[in-house]
């Protein structure tokens, strides 16, 4: 039979292109291991965030004006007089913060699964550069409404970098380009936000994922699914991305999308934690808010700033707390990966790594009263302590033994039943008969029932723990 | 390529060689490449001194005037708030203002020319927030020991009435006393110091 015209189109380009080598490689025949449970939805929805941004990014510089006088106005603009520029405006700010609660899920899912481990070191280090560079990303674009904390959060950012001994001083004179943050500094935030950085980042990205899709994905068990394989030479606990996991993602997108949508559309500014308060007030050189504070995502960094009581120290103090996350891979000790086989003692490190971020991201946005530095000192240790003492404790560890193929855990249908036990064990249920001669059912909790069910679930938390 | 019998030690000199020259190339490009983000000549330029009228302030008033695009403040400082500056020197981290930046003039227990006329660069020395005026004894959220000052809202850092900084805050010396000079009882031109225009 003569080939149609669409199947020559289709020989034409793959003489000239690998077009379906590289759909193969890395969709169709991208062997992914089988029991990915929702903690791997949030890479894909890190790249769909990236989209959003880039589309929501490129629509608004077409009418914001990156210069001190007109900035704020332009903002206003945007939000009042361009057709669905709010739209565009909230998806871009409300993109931001999402991009860091996806991406700090991704990041706690590679610790807990023991993802950054040999031989996926280079996956962390590329993650973590991302990281940088999402964090600079959001700094810059943050200036670029020119409110009140866009211009106080860069003045203290930027003179972090004057804490730098000899240096110092002319370096942050130099990334300002000005003696005070002034129309020069919005400029060039400008160009590095809509251009300088994301280049970096996409660059970073397609090397975060070549370097996944040299060693393959880690999974639950953290096991590699590499080491056996079936005759035709896959992995036996693999299963082709495409379709598998590119039809799974879509579910997290729609999850995902779901609460997207409402924030920008109910709550777009979070009760000043995606877009804060002072920001609707123009910059003002003389007058710094009462409060400020960053936005929410770079809060635990900035308690650690505001924990030590001495200027450079606390610069160093915050860009160690980034730099620990960079060494990760070569100060865990353990040859255990999952933390499904891994010891108490890490359990229990996480735990508290856990909480110590959380409330240093809580006191971050709060006053530096006596207390509260207090404890961002005895949190900051904690954190600290996660990863310097990382070396020794994951060698005590005693792990348990990982088995040789991938186990699968039970599905949410599977866990109904036993869901429903527990519901009946904490209610009591009586038949009345009603005035109307009709039987109807009451409902009521039974005391006794819920405390058995949650002294079960303590003692299984401590056993999970152990 | 054939590389037998092949003196390759040249090739390999010739590779180093403009490897070098281009780095030395790469060099000198990033000079102006770098340099362009300095501070313009127009930005530096700006900054030209500014008057200020303190005929009309009130004891204990605080006047706020921008120079060089920063909050400069002029305090008429009470006889109150001038005695109890003496009594804080143990509480502080450098009550001589050796550390600290001001012009000679202005270097002394007080830290400036006229002793109830303060003038200082309103920015705190540790990450550059303007700090708030808090000339109230004793208020409840800054303590019993508070003799009046200023509060920087950011990191907590405490200042005297006198811009000098109280020890275990994190800014590390006093607020900046800018160049300054009386050129009547009642008018002071900031950016401008008596060495200056006599030279």
């Amino acid at each position: 039979m003569k080939p149609s015209r669409i199947e020559a189109c289709g020989h034409w380009v793959e003489k000239r292109f690998p077009m379906s080598k590289l759909w193969n490689d890395h969709m169709a025949q991208y062997y992914a291991p089988k029991n990915f449970n929702f903690w791997y939805f949030f890479g894909s929805l890190a790249l769909l965030i990236l989209v959003n941004q880039f589309i929501t990014g490129i629509l608004l510089t077409m009418n914001y004006k990156p210069d001190a006088k007109l900035a704020f106005d332009s903002v206003e603009y945007i939000m009042r007089d361009v057709d669905w520029g709010w739209l565009v405006r909230y998806m871009h700010s409300t993109g931001a913060s999402a991009f860091f609660i996806v991406v700090y899920l991704h990041m706690f899912r590679g610790l807990i699964y023991g993802s950054f481990k040999q031989p996926r070191e280079l996956i962390w280090t590329f993650g973590m550069l991302i990281f940088v560079c999402l964090m600079a990303e959001a700094f810059m674009g943050y200036l670029l409404p020119w409110g009140q904390m866009s211009y106080w959060g860069a003045q203290v950012i930027i003179s972090l970098f004057s804490a730098i001994p000899v240096i110092g001083d002319d370096l942050s004179l130099w990334i300002r380009g000005d003696y005070v943050i002034s129309d020069a500094t919005l400029n060039r935030f400008f160009a590095f936000h809509v251009i300088a950085v994301p280049l970096v980042l996409i660059m970073l990205v397609f090397l975060h994922i070549v370097a996944l899709h040299e060693v393959g994905s880690n999974n639950p068990d953290g096991i590699e699914i590499k080491e056996s394989k079936d005759p035709w030479g896959h992995p036996v606990d693999g299963i082709p991305f495409h379709p598998y996991y590119s039809v799974k993602d879509i579910v997290g997108v729609a999850v995902f999308m779901l609460f997207f949508a409402t924030i920008i559309f109910y709550m777009p500014e979070m009760g000043g934690y995606f877009l804060e308060h002072a920001n609707f007030i123009p910059a003002d050189p003389l007058k710094t808010p009462e409060h400020i504070a960053p936005v929410w995502y770079f809060t635990p960094f900035y308690a650690i700033l505001r924990a030590v009581p001495d200027k450079f120290a606390g610069v160093i103090a915050m860009g160690g707390s980034i730099v620990v996350l960079f060494l990760l891979p070569w100060l865990d000790r353990s040859p255990v990966k999952s933390i499904r086989y891994r010891g108490g003692i890490f359990k229990k490190a996480i735990v508290l790594f856990v909480i110590s971020f959380l409330v240093l991201g809580y006191l971050g946005t709060q006053p530096a009263t006596y207390g509260a530095v207090i404890a961002a000192r005895i949190f900051t240790a904690i954190y600290f302590g996660f990863f310097l003492l990382m070396p020794i404790y994951t060698r005590w560890e005693k792990t348990k033994p990982v088995p040789k193929s991938l186990t699968m855990q039970p599905t949410l249908e599977e866990r109904i039943p036993a869901m429903k036990a527990t519901l009946d064990e904490m209610l009591i249920k009586t038949s009345v008969e009603t005035s109307a001669g009709q039987i109807k059912t009451q409902v009521k909790p039974n005391t006794a029932g819920i405390i058995k069910v949650l002294t079960r679930f303590v003692k299984n938390l401590k056993a999970s723990l152990e | 390529m054939i590389n037998e019998d092949v003196d390759t030690s040249k090739r390999q000199f010739l590779t180093k060689a403009l490897t070098v020259v281009g780095a030395v190339g790469a060099g000198y490009l990033a000079v102006p490449f770098l340099s362009q983000m300095q501070p313009s000549a127009k930005a530096m330029a700006a900054g030209a001194p500014v008057e200020v009228d303190i005929s009309k302030m009130e004891e204990g008033q605080l006047l706020r005037v921008a120079w060089r695009g920063k909050p400069v403040w002029v305090l008429n400082r009470t006889s109150e708030a001038l005695k109890t500056l003496a009594s804080l020197e143990s509480q502080l981290v450098d009550p001589a203002s050796n550390e600290s930046i001001q012009p000679e003039t202005s270097k002394n227990a007080v830290r400036s020319i006229k002793p109830e006329i303060f003038i200082a660069v309103g920015l705190c020395t540790h990450l550059g927030c303007s700090p708030t005026f808090r000339p109230e004894i004793a208020p409840h959220d800054l303590g019993d020991d508070w003799k009046g000052g200023f509060f920087c809202p950011c990191h907590g850092s405490k200042f005297d009435l006198a811009g000098r900084v109280y020890s275990s805050v994190p800014a590390p010396t006093n607020l900046d006393v800018p160049p300054y000079r009386y050129v009547t009882d009642t008018h002071i031109i900031i950016g401008e110091d008596l060495e200056e225009k006599a030279a």
